[in-house]
């Protein structure tokens, strides 16, 4: 069985290889089906993790409510004095979380823009007034010093966190923990220095961006004032914002309930559409269900084009079939069993499909290299589609070859010895 | 090579007829046919074209069952067997030689002559040496790499003895064997098969003509499908 076999496969690629370019004229349905499913795989799965991964960066227990400017600028329902418009989320909102039992821990954020300044040296920092809390919930590493505490909230104090990103445009030369820098005027001390792991761009909002500056929210009300303004094209324009960001921690298993709550509670107290929830766990969900719905239609395209591809095999075969003939009547004249027709053309087909597959692996490989190379966009080729797409074409080669090596397996030795 | 006279194996038919059925219509190809061949004879079957000589060596070659009757073939009922039996008798006991040659042109010679040793499944390399033999004995030993299409005519049916000796059968069926020669060649082949059935080969041997026939040492003359006279 071991010789028969070793050669049936020489014979089948030896008699592909007489027909050559029928043979990869054949192949090509193989190749670009199977090249375009795990070139499209990877990069869905790609995708898909790059979204995962920012996802999971804001915390499945999470729910993120953050201020939006509403459609009016925040201008005609509320007071309209001086160009002053306030809309957004209220310190009142973080003491009616509070009644809450599901939420854990509610982290309360002011965002101001603002210059920080050592020497000569400057950058434009997100000012965030927090608590202490949000080093908690946010959970980044401290590349030195401490975070926020109680007490610097509760005094008020000129303390600041920078960024390890800040720190190094702006401490340059300079001793880091200790240092006193000049943020909007005002002078700050160092205490701490974060890693930041947001900013990198994408569809999900990080809590946490590369140029952030933490202070305590009570330092941040002393010395900025609750009305921030702000010079834009010759005109003053002034916001009173309490609150940009309300971050809230939640039991694992509520997290969709109580953002219903949530949401009901702040559709009560806020008549203007001035609020934003974001629910990473909901994102998630919807992420895994786009996932689907894009392997779905993904399946039904490689189907289809193996589906091609299988019939293209199919077609060959049974022109090969009617082809040599004669050689199946000889073959059967001299002994061979109808078995060693099916193998022979089997083989062939399985040869072929295979050959395609490998091929099409070969291309789905190179062209999500290319499109990372070229365009950025993250693609992870995973060996369970190139095992499966491999496993597929051997399949697509047995299931198309098997009516035409059958056919073949029919014929009449004696009507196939007189076929011309 | 071994020798064939050891295996025995005669023909016998008795009462065989074989009936072809196109659309409705049906043609007696055979009718009521008897007669036995020992082991080691060497036989020659004549007469005019559409006589049933093709059908009665199909029938003989085990690549046909008979409508109706016995045939029996080394010990075997032949309508016992199935597609598979038959071709497992064709494999172990027949060998073929046709009038076309009916090489496969994609294989080289040594391939042709190979054949039926790959469905018997031997190891590879006993089979090239048993082609090699086969090659010196039909005198082609020097054409071994070479495609069908690059010999000629008389050449080719060397191959297609050889090929029809790999399997060392017991009876060799030859249709019309030189049919698509010139005499001079013709004879070289049939002195070749005359050769062979001094060695113990059985041959059977369809053709219309007379000086082929001469070879045989039996004759069968048919006419329309049955046994006209032995000679
Ligand atoms: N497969 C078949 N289907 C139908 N009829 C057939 C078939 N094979 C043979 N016949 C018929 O059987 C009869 C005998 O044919 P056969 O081929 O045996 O003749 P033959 O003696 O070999 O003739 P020739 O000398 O021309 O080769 C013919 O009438 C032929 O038409
Ligand atoms: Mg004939």
């Amino acid at each position: 069985m071991f010789y028969y076999f070793i050669r049936e496969i020489k014979l089948g690629i030896k008699n592909l290889l007489l027909h050559g370019l029928r043979s990869l004229l054949t192949m090509l349905g193989m190749v670009f089906g199977v090249g375009s499913v795990i070139a499209m795989l990877a990069v869905g799965e790609g995708a898909s993790r790059e979204a995962l991964q920012q996802i999971l960066l804001l915390g499945s227990n999470n729910i993120i409510i953050n201020t939006v400017k509403p459609a009016d600028g925040g201008g005609s329902k509320s007071q309209v004095r001086n160009n002053l418009s306030m809309y957004g989320l209220l310190h009142d909102d973080v003491d009616r979380l509070v009644t809450f039992s599901s939420i854990e821990k509610i982290v309360p954020v002011r965002l101001l823009s603002k210059e920080a300044r050592l020497g000569k040296q400057s950058i434009e920092v997100r000012l965030v007034g927090t608590l202490p809390a949000w080093f908690d919930m946010v959970g980044r590493d401290f590349v030195a010093g401490r975070p926020l505490l109680d007490a610097d909230e509760k005094t008020k104090a000129n303390v600041v966190v920078l960024t390890e990103y800040a720190a190094r445009k702006l401490l340059a030369g300079h001793k880091s923990i200790g240092q006193y820098v000049r943020i909007g005027g005002n002078v700050f001390q160092v205490v701490g220095i974060v890693r930041s792991r947001g900013g990198a761009g994408g569809t999900v909002k990080v809590p946490d961006q590369t140029n952030d500056a933490y202070i305590p929210l009570s330092s941040m009300n002393e010395r900025f004032g609750t009305i921030d303004v702000r010079r834009s094209a010759g005109s003053r324009e002034r916001e009173l914002v309490e609150l940009h960001q309300i971050l809230v921690q939640v039991d694992e298993n509520t997290v969709e309930a109580t953002a219903r709550g949530i949401r009901a509670m702040l559709e009560r107290f806020h008549t203007k559409n001035d609020f934003l929830l974001h629910i990473p766990l909901a994102l998630l969900k919807q992420a895994e269900e786009t996932k689907r719905t894009f392997n779905i239609v993904l399946g039904s395209i490689a189907g289809i084009s193996l589906l091609v591809g299988g019939i293209g095999i199919m077609n060959i075969m049974l022109a090969s079939v009617t082809e040599r003939t004669r050689e199946i009547g000889i073959r059967r004249a001299i002994g061979a069993k109808r078995k060693h027709i099916v193998g022979q053309f089997l083989v062939e087909t399985v040869v072929l499909s295979t050959t395609g597959g490998l091929t099409g692996i070969a291309v789905g490989l190179l062209i999500p290299w290319f499109i990372s190379r070229l365009s950025g966009l993250p693609t992870v080729v995973t060996p369970l589609s190139l095992i499966l797409s491999l496993a597929i074409s051997m399949a697509v080669g047995i299931i198309f070859g098997l009516y035409p090596a059958i056919r073949a397996a029919r014929l009449d030795p004696i009507v196939a010895l007189r076929h011309d | 090579m071994a020798d064939a006279a050891t295996i025995q194996c005669e023909c016998r038919l008795e009462k065989v007829n074989k009936i072809y059925q196109i659309g409705g219509r049906t043609v007696s190809a055979l009718t009521d046919i008897n007669f036995e061949i020992q082991s080691g004879e060497f036989w020659a079957i004549m007469g005019p074209s559409g006589a049933g000589k093709s059908s009665l060596l199909n029938l003989l070659g085990c690549l046909d069952r008979p409508t109706s009757g016995n045939f029996h073939l080394c010990g075997q009922d032949i309508s016992t067997l199935d597609d598979n039996g038959l071709s497992e008798l064709r494999l172990r006991k027949l060998g073929f030689i046709f009038q076309s040659f009916h090489l496969i042109p994609e294989l080289t010679v040594r391939e042709n002559i190979e054949l039926p040793l790959f469905y018997l499944d031997r190891n590879s390399s006993r089979n090239r040496q048993r082609a090699q033999e086969l090659a010196v004995l039909v005198g082609l030993d020097d054409r071994l790499r070479h495609r069908p299409s690059e010999l000629s005519g008389g050449q080719q049916q060397r191959v297609a003895v050889a090929r029809a000796l790999a399997n060392d059968p017991a009876i060799l069926l030859a249709d019309e064997p030189t049919g698509n020669l010139d005499s001079a060649t013709g004879k070289k082949i049939m002195d070749m098969l005359l050769q062979l059935n001094e060695r113990g080969k059985t041959i059977i041997m369809v053709t219309h003509e007379a000086s082929v026939a001469t070879y045989a040492r039996r004759t069968l003359h048919m006419r329309d499908g049955r046994i006209d006279f032995f000679s």
